[in-house]
Parts: C-alpha cells; sequence; structure tokens
C-alpha cells in the first residue's frame, strides 16, 4: 500500500521540481550529455572541426610545397617514411603528408557542411509545403522525389556530376546536396502529415490561429525533430559521398589541393609501395563518418518521445 | 458588432437545426455519423450532449466548430450562432469566430497541447490574436487566467511545457486556453473522461463555477449521465445520431421517459446501492442497430420493443418542453 504512495508523491515532487520551463529540446541535451555513444561522436566532431578550423595554423607546410630532402630519396619502389619534421612522411611528389592530412580535413567539412545544408534547406521547403499544403502540389512534389529516390544515391550524385562541363568541387557540393533533398523533404513530409492530424493542431484551429501560424509554430517545431537527426547521419554519408566523388576523379581534379578522397585515389598506384598513404585518408574518412553516425543516433535515441522520462 | 449580432439577444444563442454529418468513401457504403438532429442553447446556459461512444457526439462539436476533415463528411442543416450561420461561412469568418465567440476543450488534456510551446505562449496566442494585446498585457493576462483556474504558482507556471505538469493540471490549462478570449459558447468534448475520478470532479466543480461566473453557455458532451447530472440545465440524449430525449436535467434524471434513458439512469451506480448487486446495464451493443430509415435504431437493445419498432420510424414528439421520440415510452410515473 505504500508504495503507490511514494511513487505518487516522488511524481509529484518531480513534476514540482520542473516546473519552471524546460523545453523538449533542453531535456534532449540532458540525455545526450549522460550518453557515452554521443560524448564519443560530440569528441570526434569536435576534434575534427577544430582540427579543420585551424588548419592553416596547424599544419607545418603547404599543400602543394615539395621538399628537396623527400624527393631526394623518391624512387620508383620508395617513398620516404616518417623523418624528422615529417612525422607521417612523405607523399608520392615529396609533399609533407602530414601537413595534407590537416589542410584536407577543411575541404572534407566544407563540402560535407555545404551540401548537408543545401540538401536540408530545400528538402525542407518542399516538406513543408507538400505536408502542410498538400493537394496537388504533394503528389508533384512526391512523385518528383519518388523518382529520384528511386535511383541509387552514389549512382545519382555520379551523374549529377559527371554532367556539370569541368569537375569541380562545386559540382561535386550540387550533386551530393541533390541526393540528399529527396530523403529530407520525404521525411518531413510524412511528420508534417501527422502533425496535421495531431490534437494540438486541431486544438489551435479551434482557437482561430492563422493557418502560417499553424504550420511554423504548431507543426514544423514538432515535427523537425526526425529531420535534424537525419542531418546528422547526412553529414557522414556526404563526407563518403563526397569522398567518393573525387576518388572517382569526379572532384577538383587538381593535384595541388589536398582532399582525403582525392588523396586516396591517388595514393593507389602505391599501394604496394606505402600503403600508408592510402590508409592515413581512409582511416580519417572512416572516424570522421562514425563520429557523425554515432552523435546522430544518440540524437535520435534522446529525441525519440519514448525514451523521455 | 453586425445588425445580426445585435439581434443575438433574443432567441438562441446557438441554434441547431436538423445537422446532418454522412462520411463518404469510395468502395464503402455511407456512415451517417450525425442523422438530422436540432437543439438549441440560451445564452449562459449549460447544455449536455450524451450517448455512448459512436453515437455521434463529438462529429456534432466539430461540425459546429467547423473543424471536420476537409474532404470527406458531407454536411447538412443549418448551425445559427448569433444570427450567422456558421456553416455557410468563409473559412476566415469562421477563424474570426473561433476561438473568440467559440471555444472548445477536448478529451485528452496532453495530445491538445503543443509539446514544444510553454503553456503560457498558448494562452497569449489567442489573447494577442483576438482580444488585440500586446506581449505584455497577454503575459499578465495569461497569469491571471492560469490563477484563475487553479494552477498554483501562476506566474512560475506560464513557463511550463505541458509534459511538466499533470493531467489535471494540463486540462486546467487547457480550459484557461479555451476561455481565454470570453467566448460566448464553451464547447467540453469529454474534458474528464482522461483524469482519475478525484480531478475528474475538480475539473466539473471548475467549468460549473466558471460559466456561472463569466456568463458563457456551455455545451458538456459526455457519454456518463453522472457528469451530466450536476452540472447542466437541460440534457440531450444522442442515440445512433439522432436525438431520442431531450429535457430539463431534473425531470429526466426523475421520469426518463425514454427506454434508452431509463437504462442509462439505472446503470448509473449510487451510493446507497448495494455493491453485491450487478448494476443493469444495457444489453447488446451498437452495432445491433437498425437503420433509423425503416425502424427505431435501439429497438433490438430496447426492453420495451413493440412490433411497430422494428417497422415504421418512430416520430418526434414534443410535449411541455420535453421531446421524446419512441413508441412505446417508459410511463411517466414510474421512475
Ligand atoms: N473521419 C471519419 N471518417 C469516417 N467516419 C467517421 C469519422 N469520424 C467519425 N466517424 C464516424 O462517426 C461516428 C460518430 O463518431 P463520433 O466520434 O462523433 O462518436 P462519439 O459519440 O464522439 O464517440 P466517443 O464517445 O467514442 O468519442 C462513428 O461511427 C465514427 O465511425
Ligand atoms: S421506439 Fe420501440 S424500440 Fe425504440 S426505444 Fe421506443 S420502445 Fe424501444
Ligand atoms: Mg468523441
Amino acid at each position: 500500500m505504500s508504495a503507490p504512495t511514494t511513487w505518487a508523491r516522488r511524481r509529484r515532487a518531480r513534476i514540482d521540481d520542473t516546473a519552471q520551463g524546460r523545453s523538449l529540446g533542453a531535456d534532449a541535451l540532458r540525455r545526450l550529455r549522460r550518453n557515452p555513444v554521443a560524448i564519443t561522436g560530440a569528441v570526434i566532431i569536435a576534434v575534427f572541426v577544430l582540427i579543420s578550423v585551424f588548419a592553416p595554423l596547424l599544419a607545418p607546410h603547404g599543400p602543394a610545397e615539395a621538399f628537396p630532402q623527400l624527393l631526394d630519396r623518391l624512387r620508383p619502389g620508395e617513398i620516404p617514411g616518417a623523418q624528422d619534421g615529417f612525422p607521417l612522411g612523405s607523399d608520392q611528389n615529396g609533399r609533407d603528408e602530414f601537413s595534407r592530412m590537416i589542410l584536407a580535413s577543411r575541404q572534407t567539412l566544407l563540402v560535407g557542411v555545404l551540401a548537408t545544408v543545401f540538401g536540408l534547406v530545400f528538402g525542407v521547403l518542399i516538406g513543408v509545403v507538400a505536408g502542410a499544403v498538400g493537394g496537388w502540389a504533394d503528389t508533384v512534389l512526391m512523385r518528383v522525389t519518388d523518382v529520384l529516390l528511386s535511383i541509387p544515391s552514389l549512382l545519382l550524385a555520379i551523374s549529377v556530376a559527371a554532367l556539370a562541363a569541368r569537375p569541380s568541387q562545386t559540382t561535386v557540393i550540387i550533386a551530393v546536396a541533390l541526393v540528399n533533398v529527396p530523403i529530407f523533404a520525404r521525411l518531413l513530409r510524412g511528420s508534417m502529415l501527422a502533425q496535421r492530424e495531431s490534437d494540438h493542431v486541431l486544438a489551435a484551429t479551434a482557437l482561430g490561429v492563422k493557418r502560417p501560424a499553424i504550420v511554423v509554430r504548431h507543426m514544423l517545431p514538432n515535427a523537425i525533430g526526425p529531420v535534424i537527426v537525419q542531418a546528422t547521419l547526412t553529414l557522414a554519408t556526404a563526407i563518403l559521398d563526397a569522398a567518393a566523388l573525387s576518388f572517382l576523379g569526379l572532384g577538383d581534379a587538381d593535384p595541388a589541393r589536398a582532399e582525403w578522397g582525392l588523396m586516396l585515389a591517388t595514393a593507389q598506384p602505391y599501394l604496394d609501395v606505402r600503403p600508408a598513404l592510402a590508409l592515413y585518408p581512409a582511416l580519417a574518412i572512416i572516424v570522421v563518418a562514425l563520429g557523425f553516425t554515432l552523435f546522430g543516433e544518440a540524437l535520435r535515441e534522446a529525441l525519440d518521445p519514448k525514451g523521455r522520462r | 458588432m453586425t445588425p445580426a449580432g445585435a439581434r443575438s439577444g433574443d432567441g438562441p444563442l446557438l441554434d441547431v437545426r436538423d445537422l446532418s454529418v454522412r462520411f463518404t468513401r469510395r468502395g464503402e457504403p455511407d456512415t451517417v455519423a450525425v442523422d438530422g438532429i436540432s437543439f438549441d442553447i440560451e445564452p449562459g446556459e449549460v447544455v449536455g450532449l450524451v450517448g455512448e461512444s459512436g453515437c455521434g457526439k463529438s462529429v456534432t462539436s466539430l461540425a459546429i466548430m467547423g473543424l471536420l476533415p476537409g474532404r470527406g463528411p458531407k454536411v447538412g442543416g443549418e448551425v445559427r450562432f448569433g444570427g450567422d450561420d456558421l456553416l455557410a461561412l468563409s473559412d476566415s469568418a469562421l477563424r474570426e469566430r473561433r476561438g473568440r465567440d467559440l471555444g472548445m476543450v477536448f478529451q485528452d488534456p496532453l495530445s491538445s497541447l503543443n509539446p514544444v510551446v510553454p503553456v503560457g505562449v498558448q494562452i497569449t496566442e489567442a489573447l494577442t490574436r483576438h482580444r488585440g494585446m500586446d506581449k505584455k498585457a497577454a503575459r499578465t493576462e495569461a497569469i491571471t487566467l492560469l490563477e484563475r483556474v487553479g494552477i498554483p504558482d501562476p506566474a512560475r507556471r506560464v513557463t511550463s511545457y505541458p509534459h511538466q505538469m499533470s493531467g489535471g493540471m494540463r486540462q486546467r490549462a487547457l480550459i484557461a486556453i479555451a476561455l481565454a478570449c470570453r467566448p460566448r459558447l464553451l464547447i467540453a468534448d469529454e474534458p474528464t473522461t482522461a483524469l482519475d475520478v478525484t480531478i475528474q470532479a475538480q475539473i466539473l466543480e471548475l467549468l460549473r463555477e466558471l460559466v456561472a461566473e463569466t456568463g458563457t453557455a456551455l455545451m458538456m458532451i459526455t457519454h456518463d449521465l453522472g457528469v451530466v447530472a450536476g452540472l447542466c440545465d437541460r440534457v440531450n440524449v444522442l442515440y445512433a445520431g439522432r436525438i431520442v430525449e431531450r429535457a430539463e436535467r431534473h425531470r429526466l434524471f426523475a421520469t426518463p421517459r425514454h427506454p434508452y434513458t431509463h437504462g442509462l439512469i439505472g446503470s448509473i451506480p449510487r451510493l446507497d446501492s448495494d455493491p453485491e448487486l450487478e448494476l443493469p446495464a444495457i444489453p447488446g451493443s451498437v452495432n445491433d442497430n437498425l437503420p433509423w430509415d425503416t425502424a427505431c435504431a435501439f429497438a433490438p437493445r430496447c426492453p420495451r420493443e413493440i412490433g411497430r419498432c422494428t417497422e415504421v420510424t418512430p416520430g418526434v414528439e414534443t410535449a411541455a418542453s420535453r421531446l421524446l421520440r419512441c413508441h412505446n415510452p417508459v410511463p411517466a410515473t414510474s421512475a
């Protein structure tokens, strides 16, 4: 008999403690901070972002700078390894591999973030229109996204990038963004539709709240959660896709530029001579993608209403 | 105020005439959720709409508010409110009336509140929209309203999110939101069903106080005659989309004439009844209903059924402010 009473009292006490507004977002943040997976992901992301932001300060040398002491020892069947002043050794052109790895992180961050943001913005616009307006606008938009989604994403990105007159960083960003637009659009449309049927939207309508305010204040904030999670996960796939496009020669082919996907591609002929040249960029891509994935999954868990206590 | 609105002083506040709602779905027979019902509500009056699950209570309230889903239902009849036919109003004109003239409280207080918006903001939203208040005045008014509906520490509670409140507190907040713009009619659709018994009583008491204090008319929708017993001036009993009995509350409870009402009242537990005795529940379910077109829908479950009941639709009889739809009503003397 005493058990339910204390339980009820404790429950009431907790409700009272938190009387001061704490939003669901703040709640999610609290849960993220207690989740080791989230912390691991966040640390990887933080290190990666710091390195890329401060890359010019951290890298001892320029990306295109070749060094005589490395070039001297460069011959078929040998690429000099780690030595004084060059912690990761030389690349196949006598340049400092360490500096190139650091500087390349910028390219990766830039492409990943821009491709995701563009994909997100257009995806959200389409998702809101389709989910909130409905009718023929919904039908048309969803048919188009269906078609785009039916093409494997990398194939779609390759086709778009290949359409460009000259391969460049910009075409990579556009191609990867375009792949993600339908994903975001579909996801948001689905949760907007669910919101449209929800009790609180009906209640707001019963109060005479105007349609735009209902969409922006009552539907979108409740529908956007899964899209934010998806965006975090998309950063990972965007980085992988962008690397894949450069690897396939559809990115900016300037050999002086440091970029992990391109570095991976140019290291290929020297795999038996010095496999580390392929290993470094491959590892970097995998670790960064893993960081975003871990964080994204943890975010999904934190925002899941079922986990809320 | 329009001249039409000015006339609302005489005559009922809400006059529902022959309202019908029919859901059509391709490849399926139509569902007639509301089958030509008429009732009215005087200014400040508390009117009950009672009936079991699926009889069309919510659809009636949504039709009055113009909140039925856009495609699908066909709505007929008239909903006159303050001189206008709400069913004939444009979307934007109707939006002006919602919240300001007509307020609504729904069944589930948690899902009826926006989870990402603080409760206070959900009140001020209506105030700025309909009463033209600025943010600060609206916030002060929101605190006053929360205090009035009995939420402790309202100045702190305005910043609370719905998930931080208990069920009873949420329903109080919803009532505060619905009454924020002092509507002339409040529609409450099973406002206590999702709450536990002690809280139910508190919320009903609060509603009773508030409508008395503000002069707001209340349309109380419930499946529980116990809820209307202490609250309503008049009661409409709904069965399968039609009103089968309407009477002033005391007369309805003292002498229920329709066999369905009679059964409902018999199944209310009484404090003095022997708890060992089974309550006389109404046998059968709505699935047994006959079509109103050719019979009394209640006939298969009716203890007083006579031959005519399955062959002829019982007509509406009104006598001394009582409405009855039955071929063989319970005699007025036996309660
Ligand atoms: N959107 C809809 N589409 C089709 N039929 C519907 C729809 N909404 C309601 N109905 C039908 O209308 C009838 C009345 O439903 P309504 O929700 O008004 O019942 P109710 O009296 O409020 O019951 P409850 O006590 O369960 O809330 C039901 O038979 C239901 O199947
Ligand atoms: S009309 Fe007949 S079946 Fe219907 S309630 Fe009256 S007595 Fe019963
Ligand atoms: Mg209902």
